[in-house]
């Protein structure tokens, strides 16, 4: 990498030759372009693979599919006991609960946090603070301990409870920070015209809070979607598998001998992923540079 | 914006001298999250701190052993060797990641055309890397028949079966988390918005080369965003377990090499149903975590730089 990318572009001055101007972009992007392909080279050969006949996987390194081998998606959507529509549909299902249980519930939170003056504010607001640093390790055995005493193993619900109690606090935080940009002049408008305080959050403050309700969304889909560690944990009946601990169970049954179909599944489990980015680039941007959630 | 710097901004904005209360109303909006701290974060970790010193296995009631699971972690070979794993992971691969994704952030916020378009490329890696599908990939790349093997070949190099090789098998996942760079980035990339460019114009109108305005003019200003990042990854970094989970079939193989501490205490909790080590695990992990931030803080007194 030259030192020269390290600037910033310049109105003025530089002892740079006319022609290092004119090159020097062309430079730039074509670095970019080669990480840029280095990057997303193996994802892309995935995907060509998975429509490859699988000895074809080992010998090519390319991008060209000679004989296109669409049964790697037959074969895998089948080589379990379930079809793999069971296990994207309860991934679904996972998915809605938690991104409604995170709307409602850590929206309501951060009102009360950006909004409303009550005793312990500080305190309160700095327990949400660490928590979003805590590691699930430290409370992982005891609420196993909990909800399989409420009989809640291979049910989803040990994975949607927890969001509708606002448990995912980066979003609690993320929202605070988003309404503290409204003008509280609107909450004082609507007050004189007679609304309470449940009136001014669902009346004025959700409907302008929309970005930051969109950016929850997309950010729990996403994750919720390649949570691996408590699905693996909650979900051993395979009929209640997400999609995830299929995958997973799939890599040990084949033992890594049919790479056409697992990629298959593994391309089909990443659509949704890549579909939610791609809709949702703007807020995911935002939401990271404004709290560096991941 | 930061999290970290979130606490001291709380309450701004408000007329002073106004400062009626609204409890009752403030409680109600903030019932399901406090029922969720209490329910489902404070109780079990209270509850896992008492478990720290007992034997459960989840069918006889738990025994209260005192401190044997503490000392049993002094003498476990085992847990050590996670230990060493992890911290040569985060030590190895959060510096790596957080220079790839400053460099990339730097060169982009120069306003190359079609920024919108690379900055999502390089981002596109941190959404999917924690999924099992990319792990089964890298599982693939690097195996002796793998991608990586391939393109070696073509240029007549021999591979080797970098997975099943204990001194390359942790590089494998070092490089995964590499890859993951891009949510830094993003965040590098508003920081280095907020640098005034009247800064690198006057240090260029002094004189002042490439290197030098990096170093003493977007490095020092930047320090608050790199202490934000180095924090947040260390964190994160201590905590990976899907793509080790995965490479290794559960295992942390081989011989342990890719055996992270999560992996170690899962299969201690939930492999062999050891619940009372495992909590002290998970406590002594909390408590590892908790020095590595604490002495972050302390350290950045010394190299973080605030403009105001």
């Amino acid at each position: 990498m030259t030192t020269e990318t390290m600037s910033r572009p310049l109105t003025s001055g530089g002892s740079l030759s006319v022609g290092w101007r004119r090159i020097r972009p062309v430079l730039i992007h074509l670095l970019l372009a080669a990480s840029a392909l280095v990057m997303l080279y193996p994802v892309i050969w995935m995907v060509v693979s998975s429509l490859r006949p699988g000895d074809e996987i080992f010998r090519e390194p390319g991008l060209l599919v000679r004989d296109l081998e669409i049964s790697n998606y037959r074969v895998g959507w089948n080589a379990l006991t379930e079809p793999f529509t069971r296990y994207l549909l309860n991934s679904a299902a996972v998915v809605f609960g938690a991104i409604l249980g995170n709307l409602v519930s850590c929206s309501m939170a951060a009102y009360a946090f950006a909004r409303l003056e009550f005793t312990g504010k500080k305190f309160w607001f700095s327990i949400m603070l660490v928590t979003i640093m805590l590691p699930i390790h430290v409370v992982i055995v005891p609420q196993y301990i909990l909800f399989s005493q409420a009989g809640w193993i291979n049910t989803f619900l040990p994975l949607v409870v927890p969001k509708l109690l606002a448990t995912d606090a980066f979003f609690v935080f993320l929202m605070v920070q988003f309404i503290r940009g409204i003008p509280r002049e609107l909450d004082e408008a609507a007050r004189i015209d007679g609304c309470g305080k449940a009136g001014i959050f669902l009346r004025v403050i959700l409907p302008l809070m929309v970005p930051a309700l969109a950016t929850t969304t997309i950010f729990t889909f996403i994750w919720t979607w390649n949570d691996f560690f408590s699905q693996l944990i909650y979900l051993t009946d395979p009929k209640m598998y997400t999609v995830p601990v299929a995958l997973r169970s799939f890599v040990d049954a084949t033992a890594s001998t049919s790479w056409g179909s697992l990629f298959a599944m593994s391309v089909v489990s990443l659509v949704p992923v890549f579909l939610a980015f791609l809709l949702g680039q703007r807020f995911l941007i935002k939401g990271i540079a404004t709290t560096g959630i991941k | 914006m930061s999290a970290l710097g979130a606490l001291g901004t709380l309450g701004r904005g408000r007329p002073p001298g106004k400062k009626k209360k609204d409890n009752l109303a403030a409680y109600l909006f903030l019932s399901p999250w406090l029922l969720g701290l209490f329910l489902i974060t404070i109780g079990p970790m209270i509850a896992s701190l008492y478990l720290a010193f007992t034997d459960y296995n989840l069918i006889q009631a738990p025994q209260w052993i005192g401190l044997e699971n503490f000392t049993r972690m002094l003498s476990d070979e085992r847990l050590h060797n996670s230990l060493r794993v992890t911290f040569t992971y985060v030590f190895v691969s959060v510096p790596l990641q957080l220079a790839v994704a400053l460099l990339l952030a730097v060169v982009l916020d120069r306003g190359v055309r079609g920024m919108a378009f690379y900055r999502s490329v390089f981002y596109l890696p941190s959404l999917l890397g924690s999924s099992v599908a990319i792990a089964i990939l890298w599982k693939q790349v690097f195996g002796t028949e793998g991608l990586l093997n391939q393109v070696l070949g073509t240029f007549g190099i021999a591979g080797k079966g970098w997975i099943s090789d204990p001194s390359t098998a942790l590089g494998t996942l070092v490089v995964l988390n590499v890859w993951t760079f891009g949510a830094p980035m993003v965040i590098f990339l508003a920081g280095l918005r907020q640098i005034p460019a009247m800064y690198y114009e006057a240090a260029s109108v002094d004189g002042a080369g490439v290197l030098r305005r990096f170093f003493s003019i977007t490095m020092p200003l930047l320090t608050p965003i790199i202490f934000f990042n180095l924090v947040l990854q260390i964190i994160h970094a201590f905590q990976s377990f899907t793509q080790a989970f995965v490479v290794s079939g559960g295992t942390g193989g081989p011989s342990d090499s890719t055996m992270f501490y999560t992996l170690y205490l899962y299969d201690r909790g939930f492999g062999n149903f050891d619940m009372g080590y495992a909590s002290a695990m998970a406590w002594f992990l909390l408590v590892i975590i908790g020095v590595f931030t604490a002495a972050n803080f302390v350290a950045s007194k010394y190299w973080v730089f605030y403009d105001d």
